[in-house]
């Protein structure tokens, strides 16, 4: 088994890291240097794991020849350019996204006739070095089936990354989920990001909750639009959520208090750009997506 | 004639100095804040920036001190209205009440306590730069007109338009005033809940078109609930808004809820974007977006207390 993670952030890291205990896992760099330190000095994982992989790097895909897979593992923001670049090579893989937000397999589908599986990814870790990342939240990935590719194939993937030591789980459908996850992240972070309250009980009564409801039902149009039946219902998983007993920091709002760029495009954009393609209004969401870009703007 | 200015903050002090410079009108104001009470007792009532000027008048922290007054001037932040007028009614038991303030609902809460109320709007701006001492930032001219359900007689609607204006402070009165209210009101629901919530200064907040997408969005509400009431707006709020996001106007200006939400000061939010809100329900007219902007203002107030 051939695997190619394009990407080497801290998603991308620690699928290659785990995948090379089971498989043989050549890495996709941005940066030269990086590449050079990967292949110099292996990749090391700490937490919840305990190795250093071996694995080969390179910043040029030619440099590969082919694969039985290729996960997509950058940026939402950079995967376009990545779709680019391999367009032409790895005639025989089935490509893999893990971005966030929705529309990724989109992106990449045009680039090329590969069978694809779309993924979505909740474990979580923190990149130290170049050869060096750790590992956080043990949650799983889910996978689907998405062009050319069925729910086995998506199961034969997430043994794999089982057996490599991670988290998968494999659906006949990922939008359900996917979608449930998205309406809820586009909700919570942005509310919290604008108000700065963590998410805690503010979003589940009174006036704030009012307008988490009606932000969680704007969202519930936009996936029946798109005809897909959600997994869980996203206004059910925000109070749920509320009632875990410690207040949660959506990420969101940890990165406009660290006056960092957030992912209000990948999560909120995604689902304003769903509701357009599908003739949905979504005046609330459009609301904070424009109030967060310009909070993002105000420390810029 | 008398005249006590109750809440004697920035505007409140405008409106002070410059009546205390008619020989014919003998000015009270009515504050807590002890030290700047003192000191205009010791030194007056200085202004300064728009015009220099020095008010010599009697300021208290003690309501009951106030002598019967021919007119009452209410210049508190929305939220103390009620508890200020309480606590001042009894100097207007044969008097007229008016407000300058913002928002929404005063002359509501003005009514509960004194007879003849008057409707007011007001556009000068400033700010305390010392106890005693104010920056005029802006002039502007102030609208009074009767409060329609316990009004003032409009002859003393005009004899307060008319002093105020020798004062200084050029004012008209009108039969209605609700049309300049509304269109302060909408101005600054459309604008100020935009700066708390981003950082971002009235002329940054204008010149992104998606937020100035929004910022009519707020308009539109607004204006829709100000016509369901018959209400005739005497200009359009959109053309105050691109006025003041000039470079030589008001571009660099936090707006006065952006300065609250970063001294974590209680806004007046509820009197705004909430005012557009309770009218627009009594009158019919949904208003989801000044909800929506209400309820993220309430949380940013929440998260200093939680």
């Amino acid at each position: 088994m051939r695997v190619v993670v394009a990407g080497a952030g801290t998603i991308g890291s620690l699928f290659a890291a785990h995948l090379a205990r089971v498989a043989d896992v050549a890495v996709l760099t941005r940066r030269e240097e990086h590449a050079r330190t990967l292949n110099e000095q292996g990749l090391r994982v700490s937490g919840r794991s305990d190795f250093t992989a071996r694995v080969t790097a390179s910043t040029d895909p030619a440099e590969f020849g082919d694969a039985d897979l290729v996960v997509l593992a950058c940026k939402g923001g950079d995967l376009e350019p990545l779709a680019t670049s391999l367009a032409g090579h790895f005639a025989n893989a089935t490509v893999m996204t893990v971005q966030n937000g929705l529309g990724a397999e989109d992106v990449v589908a045009v680039h090329g006739a590969w069978p694809l599986l779309s993924a979505v990814t909740f474990m979580s870790g923190t990149r130290h070095e170049d050869s060096h990342v750790e590992y956080v939240l043990d949650t799983a990935t889910w996978i689907g089936p998405y062009r050319d590719t069925t729910q086995a194939d998506a199961e034969s993937i997430a043994d794999l990354i089982r057996a490599a030591g991670l988290k998968a789980e494999a659906f006949d459908d990922l939008r359900p989920a996917q979608w449930s996850k998205l309406i809820f992240n586009a909700t919570v972070n942005a509310v919290a990001a604008l108000t700065g309250l963590p998410h805690d009980f503010h979003f589940a009564a009174g006036m704030l909750g009012g307008l988490v409801h009606d932000l969680t039902d704007e969202g519930k149009a936009v996936a029946a639009a798109a005809g897909v039946a959600l997994s869980e219902d996203p206004w059910e998983m925000n109070v749920h959520a509320t009632q875990h007993g410690h207040a949660h920091y959506p990420s969101m709002l940890e990165d406009v208090n660290a006056h960092r760029p957030t992912e209000i495009e990948l999560i909120t954009g995604s689902l304003v750009r769903a509701a357009k393609q599908h003739g949905v209004a979504v005046p609330l969401h459009t609301t904070l997506y424009r109030l967060v870009k310009a909070k993002e703007a105000s420390y810029s | 004639m008398r005249v006590a200015i109750i809440g004697c903050g920035a505007v409140g002090s405008l409106f002070a100095a410059n009546l205390a410079q008619l020989d014919d009108v003998d000015v009270w104001a009515y504050d807590l804040a002890r030290e700047h009470v003192d000191a205009i007792n010791a030194n007056g009532l200085h202004l300064s920036g728009a015009g220099e000027v020095v008010g010599r008048l009697r300021a208290t922290t003690d309501a009951a001190e106030l002598p019967p007054c021919d007119f009452g001037i209410v210049a508190t932040k929305a939220m103390h209205t009620s508890a200020a007028v309480a606590a001042t009614a009894h100097a207007f038991a044969n008097g007229c009440v008016a407000t300058v303030q913002n928002g929404l609902g005063n002359e509501e809460a003005i009514a509960e306590h004194v007879e003849r109320v008057i409707r007011g709007t007001t556009f000068p701006a400033g700010k305390i730069l010392a106890p005693g001492h104010v920056q005029w930032d802006v002039k502007g001219d102030t609208t009074l007109g009767p409060f329609e359900p316990q009004p003032a007689p409009f002859a003393q609607v005009e004899r307060l338009a008319d002093a105020c204006t020798r004062g200084g402070m050029p004012t008209t009165a009108v039969a209605d005033a609700r049309g300049p209210q509304w269109r302060k009101v909408i101005f600054n629901a459309a604008t100020n809940p935009i700066g708390a919530l981003t950082g971002l200064t009235h002329g940054r907040v204008v010149e992104r078109p998606d937020l100035r997408k929004l910022v009519s969005g707020l308009v539109d509400e607004g204006k829709a609930v100000a016509a369901a009431q018959g209400i005739e707006l005497d200009a359009d709020p959109e053309d105050l808004i691109d006025h003041a996001a000039k470079p030589e106007v008001a571009y660099d200006h936090k707006a006065s809820m952006l300065q609250d939400v970063e001294a974590r000061r209680t806004t007046e939010i509820d009197y705004l974007n909430g005012g557009i809100v309770r009218f627009g329900r009594e009158h019919g007219v949904p208003t989801p977006l000044n909800q929506a902007i209400w309820a993220l203002v309430k949380g940013v107030e929440d998260s200093w207390t939680k």
